[in-house]
């Protein structure tokens, strides 16, 4: 590798930099603070070290909630991901389907995600929505405000419904960028349709996959709006997300414990990123090492 | 511009500025003796840009643990992360 020869296009980095600075950084650096301080107002703040650190490293209820939300995260994930995979490669390849598909795909991710909690609220009201009244017709009790495994239910649903459409969109693209030859080679060579999809869709969708895992595990480990409305955390604590229970924290003023909970959050969110990103990156690759 | 809304206490100051240090120190090292990727003890290959970023997530975790498990000073965790990013930037 030369040096470095002409730097000039690093100025053209430098709005986002400044961006970034001011959306990320900054922030960043002042929950930093607020996590070895205990905040009584402006102006009015003393030390206390890594107090509250140990105060939330302790804490039941945000174990029970990490739980809670690597349970979720890897559930929409084992799901989302193969399941829009699936849809993508069920998609038609041409013709006036191909549209008709991609707008049918696109319509959940255009709905404001607290309207999404409010359908789902309605969908599956054991009383007047149109899901809650079927199930329970079929014999079956269902009521997500009461029972925590129906809410559960409702909640991964609702996740299901309005995330699995950007996998299926992501991997559908990926699929149409594979060359027509790749195609023909493997019919002049006899594939079975199990080994195109090994050998030639999956590794060719490698990229395309790799943000699709990222941004669905780095989403759903952030989820607030959706569960928030729909279930409000409950029963009981059954659906408190890791955001639901920082944000009960926040709003009670606790911003020191806050903030150090926060960082934590970042942290397990930077280390799976990290992680994800790293054994997608070398998927398929074990032929070239 | 007043930032005392960002509430700065100056272990919190040293901390950053010496992130923003080693980043600077990077850049500089990177600008004046180019590196490339190589495979060390990590089953991954790895710049020194990658070993700095696990140098210090790693070092972030292993506080945490210090904090969360022993009742001795941090101290010893800071020590701990030092070795473990010196090998790490060295042999990882």
């Amino acid at each position: 590798m030369g040096k470095w020869e002409d730097n000039k296009a690093w100025f053209l980095v430098l709005p986002v930099f400044l961006l970034v600075a001011i959306s990320a950084i900054i922030p960043l650096m002042t929950v930093v603070n607020y996590s070895v301080q205990d905040i009584f107002g402006p102006g009015d703040r003393i030390f206390v070290g890594t107090e509250w650190f140990e105060d939330m490293l302790s804490n039941r209820r945000l174990h029970d909630a990490l739980w809670r939300q690597f349970l979720f995260s890897g559930l929409v994930l084992l799901i989302e991901i193969p399941l829009g995979v699936l849809i993508a490669l069920a998609m038609p390849k041409r013709g006036w389907g191909v549209s008709v598909s991609l707008v049918l795909l696109a319509l959940p991710l255009l709905i404001p995600w607290n309207v999404i909690g409010t359908i789902w609220i309605i969908f599956t009201r054991p009383d007047i929505g149109l899901l809650g009244v079927a199930i329970n017709g079929l014999g079956f009790e269902f009521d997500h405000t009461s029972a925590p495994l129906d809410a559960w239910i409702t909640v991964m649903l609702m996740e299901v419904w309005h995330w699995t459409p950007l996998v299926a969109l992501l991997a559908y693209a990926g699929l149409r960028a594979i060359p027509e030859a790749y195609f023909q080679a493997a019919r002049i060579d006899g594939a079975s349709p199990w080994a195109v999809f090994r050998y030639i869709q999956l590794p060719k969708m490698r990229g395309v996959l790799t943000i699709a895992v990222l941004l669905r595990f780095m989403d759903s480990f952030l989820i607030y709006a959706e569960p928030f409305v729909l279930t409000g955390g409950g029963p009981g604590n059954s659906t408190t997300f890791l955001s639901i229970y920082l944000v009960k924290l926040s709003t009670a003023m606790d911003v020191g414990p806050a903030a150090a909970f926060s960082i934590i959050y970042f942290l397990i969110i930077l280390l799976f990123s990290w992680l994800f990103y790293q054994a997608l990156q070398n998927v398929g690759t074990g032929d070239r090492q | 511009m007043s930032l005392e809304w960002m509430a700065w206490t100056l272990p919190t100051a040293i901390f950053f500025a010496t992130i923003a240090a080693l980043l600077i120190a990077m850049t500089v090292w990177q600008a004046s003796a180019p590196s490339i990727e190589r495979r060390g003890l990590l089953p991954i290959a790895t710049t020194p840009g990658d070993r700095l970023f696990l140098g210090l997530l790693g070092s972030a975790y292993i506080h945490l643990a210090w904090i969360g498990l022993f009742d001795l000073s941090l101290w010893w965790a800071l020590v701990i992360s030092a070795v473990y990013m010196t090998a790490l930037m060295r042999w990882g």
